[in-house]
């Protein structure tokens, strides 16, 4: 496999632990207020992610990070077309990474309250936004020959992103509603299972949505497997949890991930973000990517930091692994 | 108005910003893990009460810093997408290792100590505190290299009209970086020792000016004063030898900076440092400005002698126009500038102010440590009344003489955004109006502009906020309630280590968002 590819599955990979980590710190927050009847109970929720939602970000920003090393043509045409969605994208990170930690530094109601809505509308808008952008570089944008946009600054929103965009909100809430059974006790893992049950039936649609027409528009023969995998493993997912087997289900949605992700990049290949003026004007693995010996260099850097961060990751969910619920919350305690 | 300046004053806003949290987390994250260091090697409940306040406050712009630096990330692609294409086989590398190596252990260990308190053993606590603030060490190392080689590129040629990488120790080991590190790093502790100077200084003079001298919340502060003088002092002699040394490597690597920097008009022999200057310092000619200058300094920072030349603005300027050419190329993307004349002079009222700005806030910053250091010597507490006012404001000096070094670094390089290397690699430089994004419009980078510069704005103020209640409440706001019949007066934290407060249930975390 020659190094450009080899970069661009490693690129995918990095979205895979995106889509998957965060997926369910978004799910949490969203439901933050259905699950959530009062504050206690608002503070299960944010305390099942708050040891690792910042650790589950950072896949982001490698992958970002990645992609402007190995393919930076692809990082600076992307980046820049999707410049309107991007920029509410990160208001909304930046809004939800400070509430978790300011939340519960002041004790009044209304301060709470405020920054639950910051939560709500962050990982809803977050998550839309980057099943937008994700569902951009597959589907294509109109760049001409310097691959620069053309066309209005809203060209990135069209119907087929749009469905991008609720496939992965769609999916974090599932996911969200699934790791809250598996990581809570009592009432709140009960009710999160059976909203679970209740919405994935619609909530995964827009995802199957998303993956047919980018199988039937830019698909190749073998990836209707991957796209069979999604289908198996989200209907998997739902009857392991309605067994009462979270643990099962919640891996379960993330082979649906994996499949979701070798779909989209699978169909995606040879190019990295097409061109739908000309697809003369498309960018491609191979002219995009960065020189053999920046990708050698990489090359080392990834095979000695991804083991270790892979282990040191798993670790902390290790350590975090018991259920919390109610009972576990200690008093509130902060200064007057 | 154009995008490229609405995107120069947006990378600006956005990274004095984060740059503002940056180094307070820095110094102040390595300082914690020593204080937690000292309680686990001495069981001194002195030591836990340190690491809890600070490490709260450190927390607080800890996560400032995270989604601050989310921008920056995505900035680069999303405003500059020209400068991404043309740099991104360089660049990008030290940046994508920044998030393998260091922003991974940052945010993980982070993750394990703020909620590992009670889950962990006290040493595997420890460590995460050491490997978090490491971590943040290193974030700024493959930071600083990359912004290194903006200044002065190495390792490369020049191939297809772009540098291709071609030694990544040499854009690791450059001698910009080795410089511009420690000077930054102790740039850092210097805002984290007056931080720590300024809030210890107040609490001792508000509320410890009748306690006992054995309290033993006087005593916290006393300890943490005297670590923050310590550390201010090493601190700013670090400062100021790095500076030196940086200021030697810009004399050859960024001529026309340094000439910049003392709005040097005519190449003087030997040449005097400017102190002060009166008078309009933005012409190039020098009509009129009048200045207080130590004689032949400028000669000894530049060259390490008293008697050696320094070039003027006038003298670089054909000299850039020779090598560089005198008008930017003919270039529809360019703009209105295409085919314009260059102009090699950066702003000279900002470089030449904030390069006095940054050393006389760190010069205020070090004299008010030094004050504090004699003022509470030997457990003395003082009682004048400006003395906690003072102390409160000295804490945002250090703070503007980093801001003001950054301002300084970045507009002295202009007209560039990646410097020509004088012995380099002919062809590697780049215009900052060419590095701008070519598709995107000036509604979109000034609606991000303005969205970003309110929610800034907003965010200061809660974090401010933040911080102002929990210095106010100090020890007891940090610490969690004393249990009845506790067997210290540390809580359940104190003490066993792993698996919880004993005497207390089992069940309620140690600690919960
Ligand atoms: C000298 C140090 C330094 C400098 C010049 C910069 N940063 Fe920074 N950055 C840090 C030092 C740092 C840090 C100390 O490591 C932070 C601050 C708080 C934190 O969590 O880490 C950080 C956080 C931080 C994060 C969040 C990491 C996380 O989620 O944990 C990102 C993505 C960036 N930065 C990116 C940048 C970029 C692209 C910069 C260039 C314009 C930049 N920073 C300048
Ligand atoms: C690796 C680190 C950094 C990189 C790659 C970088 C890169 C850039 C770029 C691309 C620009 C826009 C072009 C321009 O207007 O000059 C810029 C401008 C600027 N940067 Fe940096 N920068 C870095 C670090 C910083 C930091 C930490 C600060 C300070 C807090 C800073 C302060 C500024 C300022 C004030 C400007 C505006 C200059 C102007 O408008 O003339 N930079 N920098
Ligand atoms: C004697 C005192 C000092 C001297 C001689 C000095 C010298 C310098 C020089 C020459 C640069 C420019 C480097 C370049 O552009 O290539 C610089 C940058 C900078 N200075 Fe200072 N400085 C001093 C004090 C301080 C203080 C007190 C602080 C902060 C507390 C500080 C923070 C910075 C920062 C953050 C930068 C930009 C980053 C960098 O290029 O390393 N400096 N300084």
């Amino acid at each position: 496999m020659s190094l450009p590819i080899f970069w661009f599955c490693v690129i995918a990979l990095l979205w895979l632990g995106y889509l998957f980590l965060e997926g369910f710190d978004f799910g949490v927050g969203m439901l933050l207020p259905v699950l959530g009847r009062d504050n206690t109970e608002r503070r299960v929720m944010v305390n099942t992610i708050g040891p690792v939602w910042d650790g589950n970000e950072v896949w982001l920003l490698v992958a970002g990070g990645a992609t402007f090393a190995a393919f930076p043509g692809w990082y600076a045409a992307l980046f820049s077309a999707a410049y309107l969605p991007l920029t509410l994208f990160l208001v909304a990170l930046i809004g939800r990474g400070v509430a978790f930690e300011y939340r519960g530094k002041v004790d009044t109601e209304r301060w709470r309250r405020n920054w639950d809505r910051v939560i709500v509308a962050g990982s809803w808008i977050a998550s839309l936004g980057i099943g937008l952008v994700l569902s951009t570089t597959v589907l294509g944008l109109p760049l001409n020959e310097h691959g620069d946009r053309v066309g209005s600054p809203l060209a990135v929103i069209r119907w087929e992103t749009l469905l991008g965009a609720l496939a992965v909100a769609g999916y974090a809430l599932v996911h969200g509603a699934v790791f809250l059974t598996l990581k809570t006790e009592g009432e709140i893992s009960d009710r999160a299972r059976r909203l679970a049950l209740r919405i994935a039936p619609v909530a995964l649609l827009p995802l199957v949505g998303l993956l047919l027409l980018v199988q039937l528009r830019e698909g190749a023969g073998w990836t209707w497997v991957s796209v069979a995998v999604v289908l198996v493993a989200a209907v998997g997912a739902l009857l392991r949890l309605a067994k009462g087997r979270e643990g099962q289900a919640f891996a379960l949605l993330g082979v649906a991930v994996v499949g979701t992700v070798v779909t989209l990049f699978g169909a995606l290949y040879p190019n990295v973000l097409p061109s739908t003026l000309d697809p003369a004007n498309s960018l491609t693995v191979a002219a995009t990517a960065s020189s053999s010996y920046t990708l050698t260099v990489m090359t080392w850097v990834a095979a000695f930091g991804t083991p270790a961060v892979l282990v040191y990751q798993g670790w902390t969910y290790w350590v975090f692994r018991k259920r919390i619920g109610t009972r576990h919350i200690p008093a509130v305690h902060v200064p007057k | 108005m154009h995008v490229l300046d609405v995107a120069r004053w947006q990378f600006g806003i956005t990274t004095v910003y984060h740059f503002l949290m940056v180094p307070l987390t820095i110094g102040l994250s390595l300082l914690v893990a020593g204080m937690q260091t000292a309680w686990v090697r001495t069981s001194d409940p002195r030591y836990l009460k340190m690491t809890k306040f600070w490490g709260k406050l450190l927390l607080i712009n800890f996560a400032m810093g995270v989604v601050t630096g989310i921008v920056q990330e995505f900035q680069f692609g999303m405003a500059w997408s020209s400068y991404s294409r043309f740099v991104g086989d360089v660049f990008g590398a030290p940046l994508a290792m920044e998030g393998l190596v260091a922003f991974f252990v940052e945010s993980t260990f982070l993750g394990l100590w703020i909620f590992g308190w009670d889950r962990l053993s006290k040493r595997a606590h420890l460590a995460c505190a050491w490997a978090f603030s490491l971590a943040t060490m290193a974030s700024a190392y493959f930071i600083l290299a990359a912004n290194s080689w903006m200044q002065h590129p190495v390792g490369i040629v020049f191939t297809d009209g772009r540098p291709r990488l071609t030694s990544i120790w040499a854009v690791l080991g450059n001698n910009t970086v080795l410089a511009a590190f420690p000077h930054t790093i102790a740039g850092a502790f210097a805002v984290a020792a007056t931080f720590l100077v300024g809030i210890s200084a107040w609490h001792l003079w508000r509320k410890h000016r009748e306690s006992a001298a054995d309290d033993p919340d006087r005593k916290v502060w006393h300890s943490s004063l005297r670590l923050g003088t310590w550390v201010g002092v090493v601190a700013f002699a670090a400062v100021a030898i790095s500076g030196d040394f940086q200021g030697k490597l810009m004399f050859e690597q960024q001529p026309m900076k340094m000439a910049a920097a003392e709005a040097l008009c005519h190449s003087e022999k030997p040449a005097g440092f400017s102190v002060f200057a009166y008078g309009d310092v933005a012409r190039p000619d020098c009509e009129n400005v009048k200045s207080l200058t130590l004689p032949a300094l400028l000669s000894f920072l530049a060259h390490n002698n008293f008697s050696s030349e320094v070039k003027g603005v006038q003298d670089l300027v054909p000299e850039y126009q020779a090598k560089y050419g005198a008008n930017y190329p003919v270039d529809e993307r360019l703009g209105e500038l295409s085919g314009k004349p260059i102009d090699y002079v950066p702003t000279l009222p900002v470089t030449y102010w904030g390069f006095r700005l940054m050393i006389g806030f760190g010069a205020i910053a070090a004299g008010v440590g030094v004050l504090a250091l004699w003022l509470t010597r030997r457990g003395r507490v003082p009682r004048t009344k400006w003395f906690g006012r003072l102390a409160l404001l000295s804490i945002a000096t250090p703070f503007l003489a980093n801001s003001f070094g950054w301002i300084f670094t970045e507009m002295g390089r202009q007209p560039f955004v990646v410097v020509p290397n004088p012995s380099g690699v002919d062809g590697v430089w780049m215009y900052t109006a060419q590095a701008v994004s070519a598709g995107v419009t000036v509604g979109e980078v000034l609606t991000s502009l303005i969205a970003l510069t309110l929610l800034y704005g907003g965010l200061a103020v809660v974090e401010v906020f933040l911080i102002r209640r929990y210095v106010r409440a100090g020890i007891a706001g940090v610490m969690p309630p004393v249990p009845p019949e506790g067997d210290s007066d540390d809580g359940p934290d104190d003490g066993s280590g792993s698996g919880g407060g004993s005497a207390k249930s089992d069940d309620v975390l140690a600690f919960a968002y």
